[in-house]
């Protein structure tokens, strides 16, 4: 006859202890992925795959074109997306209290933050780049920034949401009108978040292949005409991996670490920030 | 007399003997200027009001005077409508589409619950402080400036005096005069109140709203809370509500008891805790509920 206490602390112990292996379970995975990741690419880190361009097969040569137009794509797409989805996630938050439209806007947004990318890809091939006949970095950007914008929208919206209502009223009592209170007080105030909103939707274009598949594809030379088909790190790294040339796969392997590091570094930073926002609030 | 009708009073206000001696004769010279000037204006006229949040009534049929440069305090139990009242004043309730007012609220003249008042010049003319401190995420001296640049093109000297003077009569100067760039989120509870008070005083607004200002605050920021409130009667109309009877007592010149958000009684203060006409409302001051 077990006493309700000591059954608890039974059930208890179970539970944690599946718990533990559950977490060790999914830890293992990353950690693999990670060790993976390091023992095949840290070889191939040298000056070289920053200074000199996608090899043909069985050449010597680097990631330096792959990395740039990644780049360009990426700060192109958050230049785009950044601001409509800043003011989205502002409409939401802070106007949208009557009527419709606040209420489907939301709806939209949280389906397409779930959307495939590759539907996102292959729209604006429909859209943009098969009106104009040939793939290009313009279309690239766009459909990342597409990616972008309900990132931005949901964090932005989770973010002003968390200001309480009592620091609105104040700045109301004052006699300032809505436009000021929102911008001067209530983005002041959740400037933190907001940055880190647009921290992690980098950090989620980063990597994505298949819209950039559809819209600027690839390019095995230096390009800087964004109106051209440009090279990216991640449809390098499809191309590549696929391959049966020994240097194009070694570069694969690189050009995955280069992309898992500087994710994880983004998530991390963002995080930080996140906390310190947590702390201020 | 006077003297037997101070020791009477302080007993309803809850002061030690020390401070009977040193209180009651301000209260006693406000008393006796109450009485001489016959010629008190009403700075915001109530009539009929009735409130509701969505279809539940909150207020019901509100007549009641606040008169220029005095300070009236509105008390109850929890719920009864006097932060919903007070609210009315400066519309606050419009930032929500749940909430409805009918009826009229005169000041200078104007019906301020009309649709064509413009909100934000009547919000420039009634400040309001709240319960909890709510500094701007700014610097001590933009957060008291905030306020001001909406209104008032001052250039830097002008804009750095009126600060100082505001944190001045907030009693908060001598404490941050060196660290007006800080955060204003780096003071404490009881100087982040102040900070407040400063920001809605640096407009010069002809209302002051105090929804329990001192009810978050230990006892000593709240006695300093308080002689602030009394010299701001000289310059400004004060209505407070505070959950503290004695602080009631202390700091006002007329009283509103308020029941189930209907008004009971409305008269000066010394006439309410010593010969309420009510029942409910000495039932209320002797402590029977509530």
């Amino acid at each position: 006859m077990i006493s309700i206490y000591t059954r608890r602390r039974i059930v208890n112990a179970i539970n944690l202890t599946f718990s533990t292996l559950a977490m060790v379970f999914g830890l293992f995975w990353l950690f693999w992925i990670l060790f993976t990741l390091f023992e095949k690419g840290f070889g191939g880190i040298s000056m070289a795959i920053f200074t000199q361009m996608t090899p043909a097969p069985g050449s010597e040569g680097g990631l330096l074109n792959a990395i740039a137009g990644s780049l360009a794509m990426v700060i192109l797409a958050t230049l785009i997306g950044t601001p409509i989805g800043i003011m989205a996630g502002t409409y939401l938050a802070e106007y949208g209290q009557r009527g419709w439209l606040a209420p489907v806007t939301r709806f939209i947004n949280d389906i397409l933050l779930s959307a495939p990318s590759i539907v996102i890809g292959l729209f604006v091939y429909t859209v943009y780049v098969a009106k104009i006949g040939h793939f290009s970095g313009w279309a690239g950007a766009l459909a990342l920034s597409l990616i972008v914008i309900p990132v931005v929208v949901r964090t932005t919206e989770d973010m002003l949401r968390l200001i309480p209502d009592s620091l609105r009223e104040a700045a109301a009592a004052l006699g300032a009108p809505q436009w000021k209170i929102v911008t001067l007080v209530t983005w002041r105030a959740s400037k933190v978040g907001m940055m880190t909103g647009v921290l992690l939707a980098i950090a989620r274009i980063s990597g994505e292949t298949a819209p950039l598949l559809f819209t600027s594809l690839n390019n095995q030379f230096w390009n800087a005409d964004m109106n051209q088909p440009m090279a990216n790190l991640p449809v390098v790294i499809f191309q590549f991996a696929m391959s049966p040339y020994e240097n194009w796969q070694e570069l694969a392997w690189t050009g995955a670490l280069l992309i898992t590091l500087s994710v994880l570094g983004l998530n991390i930073v963002a995080r930080f920030f996140l906390r310190k926002q947590a702390l201020l609030n | 007399m006077k003297n037997q009708q101070a020791l009477y009073y302080s007993k309803y206000i809850g002061l030690s003997d020390y401070q009977q001696s040193t209180m009651h004769e301000s209260k006693l010279k406000t008393e006796m200027n109450m009485s001489h000037s016959q010629s008190t204006v009403a700075k915001v006229s109530i009539n009929d009001l009735n409130f509701y949040y969505n279809r539940c009534q909150a207020l019901k049929s509100i007549n009641m005077n606040i008169w220029e440069k005095k300070i009236t305090a509105f008390i109850g139990p929890s719920g009864c409508g006097k932060s919903t009242l007070l609210r009315t004043f400066n519309r606050m309730y419009q930032l929500y589409p749940s909430q409805e007012a009918h009826g009229e609220i005169m000041m200078d003249g104007i019906n301020i619950l009309d649709k064509k008042q413009d909100i934000n010049m009547l919000r420039a003319k009634v400040g309001m402080v709240f319960q909890k401190p709510t500094p701007f995420p700014m610097s001590i001296f933009d957060n008291v400036a905030f306020g001001v640049k909406l209104y008032e093109t001052l250039n830097r000297n002008e804009l750095e005096e009126r600060v100082e003077w505001a944190l001045q009569k907030a009693a908060l100067w001598e404490e941050v005069k060196d660290k007006l760039n800080q955060s204003g989120i780096s003071l404490s509870g009881g100087q982040q109140q102040r900070l407040c008070i400063a920001r809605t005083i640096a407009v010069k607004p002809e209302v002051v709203l105090l929804d329990e200002p001192t009810s978050a605050l230990d006892p000593i920021s709240t006695a300093r809370i308080e002689d602030l409130i009394f010299t701001l009667k000289e310059d400004y109309t004060i209505v407070i509500v505070t959950h503290n009877m004695q602080q009631a007592a202390r700091v006002s010149d007329y009283t509103a008891y308020m029941y189930l958000g209907e008004l009971i009684e409305f008269s000066d203060t010394d006439t309410i805790f010593t010969k309420p006409r009510q029942k409910a409302t000495e039932d209320y001051i002797t402590g029977k509920f509530g």
